[in-house]
């Protein structure tokens, strides 16, 4: 019903964003700007690669596969949830713990505590 | 009413999990969920003030809101790929904290205006004190969306359209 094809898109668009996450880590400058990188890129990928497999699942429609495509729709409720607290967590921990912000005239400035 | 709905709501999400259909699952499924409704029906939905045609009219309301929403995350999203995976020295990366006065006054209102702008890349909410939100913005780009009040009107027109009259 569904062509394999559009799953195949989906999925590899949401490797393509985690790849970005991934670079974003590593050349990013300090603590906070990482932190985009690290917890955000993933949200939407794993949304695009949950949503590649539940299309997936949907391919031959049955009412075991429809259940199945349900709870990947579950998982991705949760990461939705999930993901945006813990970056807060961490980057709230970060904030008060005094990490100095980058800028890009070249001095880090303080965060202003 | 609203026991009705939590019990019909938690019978639903045992049906996906459980995927059986036979007398004694669904059986367990009710009792299982009518437990768990009378012990601890009250730790949902605590403002019950408004009545349930009103809560289901924002039930209504709220996919035309996460639509939008992942609109926003894919557009912001190609932006930090585009960020990440520039050339050179990272123009554009011009980290920023930000201070908003947002006007929504429930708390369920300011957590979704907090979650959904950390949700969409970019933007990240360190802190909530009363109604100022402190934000951290990576590039003038999001610094921009963030200063717009677009999101906190959508919110308000789901969730305090009672309250804003």
């Amino acid at each position: 019903m569904i062509p394999a094809t559009i799953c195949v898109v989906l999925v590899c668009i949401g490797i393509l964003f985690f790849v970005g996450g991934a670079v974003g880590i590593i050349r990013f400058p300090d603590f906070y700007t990482r932190m985009h990188a690290a917890g955000k890129g993933d949200t939407m990928s794993v949304f695009l690669i949950l949503m590649g497999l539940a299309a997936y699942q949907l391919a031959d429609f049955s009412l075991a596969n429809i259940l199945v495509a349900g709870k990947i729709l579950f998982i991705t409720i949760f990461i939705m949830w999930a993901s945006p607290t813990s970056t807060h967590a961490l980057i709230k921990a970060g904030f008060e713990e005094g990490q100095k912000l980058w800028t890009p005239n070249g001095e880090k400035e303080d965060s202003g505590k | 009413m609203y026991r009705l709905c939590i019990f019909l709501l938690l019978f639903g999400i045992w049906i996906i999990f459980s995927g059986q259909f036979d007398g004694f699952h669904l059986t367990l499924g009710i009792l299982s969920t009518a437990f768990i409704t009378a012990i601890s029906s009250n730790f949902f939905f605590e403002n019950r003030s408004q009545g349930v045609g009103n809560r289901l009219q924002q039930i209504i309301r709220i996919p035309w809101y996460l639509v939008w929403m992942l609109y926003q995350i894919w557009l912001s999203n190609i932006h930090i790929l585009r960020l990440a995976l520039s050339p050179n020295e990272l123009p554009e990366v011009e980290p920023k904290l930000v201070r908003i006065k947002t006007n929504l006054k429930t708390d369920f209102g300011k957590w979704m205006l907090a979650n959904s702008i950390t949700l969409t890349p970019g933007t990240i909410t360190i802190d909530i004190k009363d109604d100022e939100l402190l934000i951290h913005s990576i590039s003038s780009l999001t610094t921009e969306g963030v200063e717009g009040d677009d999101m906190e009107r959508k919110i308000a027109a789901i969730f305090e359209r009672e309250t804003t009259n």
